[in-house]
């Protein structure tokens, strides 16, 4: 206490003193009265929480550790003036059936006000294979648009500017294969690659912890990575070429702080691998960019995007040295969490998702999908895309917490709070580096058994009722049957892709997909070489997503994963 | 059929390209923990591989997980697959994020029951135990 930089000694004594003599007097007689609900009140993520905060819990904090916005370390947020000059981008994924029918989506979402895009694809282009492969059987557009060829991706995001709405694309295994197609789109109509805005989610290694969306063993999957980040840095300036996700992290059973480091710990190893390449970090650190969850736990949401931002900036200059001030700051989307979606009484799914879109920006999010009450049943219907959007329109036009930027700074609980979960993610992160790394962290499923592991635990406290779910175990109504038509799944979708996909294959020349496919193979097979360049090429011949993987298949295997429960 | 005594085994798998497991694998610890054998053949299965899984590991549950919203044409498949290969007596019980209508049709093309995703861990283990049950009974 005596070396606090923000108050002044005598103060905080006579603070300190204060509290001894309210604790023994007002809040003893209050606890005589009545005892409080639980013995000990903590975050999700476990971290102690006290009754009440006061300058003697962030006196030890260095002030230049909260800062201000725009400046390192970032606690405040990654730029100086926030949502005063531009509020975050609202941007809802979308994707289902042919690529027509997703970009009429995006159309009637831009229409109702949002102002970035996202796409979801389907399974099979998810997972590396052609609509007309069989393990696509039943999944061709069902719960993402189907992508087989540049043809495919053409159709997509057709009539859209793509200078002017930036493009969020949500796939990773196939990402280097879909990001040379959306440059190679863009480039027919005319843009300037450099100029194009877009963000590729493309993070493999949370794959095989989280979302368990994978083609090849783990280390040519980070090669692709490494290839993809090098080659948009020089293609394309302004391109995302990874959002590193701690999203899935959390769905899957992480706690917050786990959440943040092992997205953080996935950072590292990317940076690495670009950096043994011969680039320096901060010519690709700049577009490096995040993507978390916002959970119900509103304090601790919040102070997790702050204490991301911090972690993230000291790791980046004093363990990588960089330079650059837009290296140092992580710039995130965030969505809200499906998982605390219920299926009974669905309507309170509406005011779930709020609350957490409020933390978000509390917490100073760049962009931000909130989810549509509907999507405990399936892929989300107009209506509640609609509603969602709205809900980020309220919050971003009719409250006015836009109007000062990390409005929450300076409070005792959240500097409290921000600075113990720095120090819990720094920990951490210090573990994974003593077992060797991000990766040996998932070789040997150590990541998988924290996050299977809290998963069980959060079910467990489900059913004991110590966290609430209403609805599920708390104010259970009789369930009555939902009284909305849910997003259905149009039967032509498979007929009209197949039919996409055969034309496309009559149309191109084989000798040349074929030489194309034989020679990525021999650029697979030597680790220093780039594979976007000649992935460009073979999607500009109109090879298709399956065929490039196919080829991959044969020179690095596939993944099989020894499962954790 | 009656096994005496005998622990109800079941054989839990994912079903077609999704990777969310986050169910599975409670509903494979629920189901362990009770004393019940559980044989995970993991993720990104084909319909043949599951049924095939089952009938190899001479269980008395399929228990089929899927959130890809494909479970329409990947059961009917598992169901198809199931009768072509005599292994009619293994119960089959499906897990994930479906319409209730959907439901209402996968009962009647004969699967026992479906695990949703507020299902607690008690409803879980007394969902097999009754499934069993009853197929025994019958």
């Amino acid at each position: 206490m005596s070396s606090s930089k923000t108050f002044q000694t005598s103060l905080l004594e006579s603070i300190a003193k204060g509290f001894a003599n309210w604790e023994a007097n007002e809040v003893a007689e209050s606890l005589s009265r009545q005892p409080e609900t639980q013995d000990q009140f903590k975050t999700e993520s476990g971290i102690p929480l006290k009754r009440v905060y006061t300058p003697t819990d962030v006196a030890n904090i260095p002030p230049e550790d909260i800062g201000l916005p725009g400046r390192y370390p970032y606690t405040r947020g990654p730029y100086p003036t926030m949502y005063r000059a531009r509020p975050w981008t609202i941007r809802q994924v979308s994707g289902f059936g042919n690529p027509a029918d997703t970009n009429r989506r995006y159309k009637y979402l831009i229409a109702a006000g949002q102002t970035g895009i996202s796409t979801d694809f389907d399974m099979p282009t998810l997972m590396g294979y052609d609509s007309d492969h069989p393990m696509a059987f039943g999944e061709v557009g069902r719960e993402g648009v189907a992508i087989d060829t540049l043809d495919d991706m053409e159709a997509l995001f057709d009539g859209i500017d793509l200078e002017k709405t930036s493009a969020s694309l949500t796939i990773n295994p196939t990402a280097f294969i879909v990001y040379a197609m959306f440059v190679s789109a863009a480039k027919k109509r005319g843009y300037d690659p450099h100029r194009l805005a877009g963000t590729i989610q493309a993070d493999i290694l949370k794959e095989y912890i989280a979302q368990k969306e994978w083609i090849f063993p783990i280390r040519p999957s980070v090669r692709l990575v490494r290839d993809t980040i090098l080659y948009s840095a020089e293609h394309t300036k302004r391109f995302n070429p990874i959002s590193i996700s701690g999203y899935h992290i959390s769905e899957v059973g992480a706690d917050a702080v786990h959440e943040v480091a092992f997205t953080i710990s996935f950072a590292i190893t990317y940076i690495e691998e670009c950096m043994k390449a011969g680039m320096s970090v901060d010519e690709f650190a700049p577009r490096l960019s995040f993507f978390y969850v916002c959970q119900a736990d509103f304090f601790e949401e919040i102070a997790k995007f702050r204490a991301a931002r911090r972690v993230y900036a000291k790791v980046i200059k004093e363990r990588f040295g960089a330079k650059l001030a837009e290296s140092m700051r992580m710039r995130m989307h965030v969505q809200t969490a499906a998982m605390t979606l219920t299926k009974p009484q669905y309507n309170v799914n509406l005011m779930r998702t709020t609350v957490q879109a409020l933390a978000a920006v509390l917490g100073g999010a760049q962009s931000m999908h909130t989810n549509g009450f509907d999507e405990a049943f399936t892929i989300p219907t107009e209506e509640a895309m609609k509603l969602a959007i709205r809900t980020q329109q309220v919050l971003a036009e009719e409250t006015n917490i836009t109007s000062v930027v990390d409005p929450l700074g300076g409070s005792y609980l959240i500097e409290a709070l921000t600075s113990q979960f720095e120090e819990r993610v720094f920990g951490v992160l210090n573990e994974i580096d003593k077992m060797g790394g991000a990766i040996r962290a998932v070789e040997t499923s150590w990541m998988q058994r924290i996050c299977a592991d809290s998963a069980y635990e959060y079910e467990l406290r489900k059913a004991r009722g110590e966290r609430t779910v209403i609805g599920v175990n708390k104010y259970v109504e009789e369930e009555k049957p939902a009284d909305f038509e849910a997003h259905p799944y149009d039967e032509g979708t498979l007929a009209r892709q197949l039919d996409r996909l055969r034309k496309v294959k009559a149309s191109r020349n084989q000798e040349q997909v074929k030489q194309i496919l034989e020679r990525m193979k021999v650029v697979a097979q030597d680790e220093s070489q780039n594979l976007l360049p000649i992935t460009v090429e073979a999607v500009e011949a109109r090879a298709t997503l399956g065929e490039i993987c196919d080829a991959l298949r044969g020179v690095w295997g596939v993944y099989r994963e020894d499962p954790i429960f | 059929m009656t096994k005496e005594n005998a622990p109800i085994r079941v054989l839990l798998s994912k079903l077609g390209l999704d990777g969310h497991d986050r169910g599975v694998k409670i509903v494979a610890r629920v189901l362990r923990d009770a004393g019940i054998d559980v044989v995970y053949a993991g993720l990104h299965r084909s319909p043949e591989e599951v049924v095939s899984a089952a009938i190899q590991e001479d269980v008395d549950v399929l228990g089929v997980s899927l959130l890809s919203g494909a479970h329409m044409p990947l059961f009917a498949k598992v169901i198809a697959l199931m009768k072509a290969k005599n292994a009619e007596h293994i119960i089959l019980v499906g897990g994930g994020l479906m319409p209730d209508d959907d439901i209402v049709k996968l009962k009647e093309m004969g699967v026992a029951d479906i695990l949703r995703q507020d299902s607690t861990p008690e409803q879980i283990v007394s969902t097999i135990r009754r499934v069993v049950s009853e197929r025994d009974a019958a």
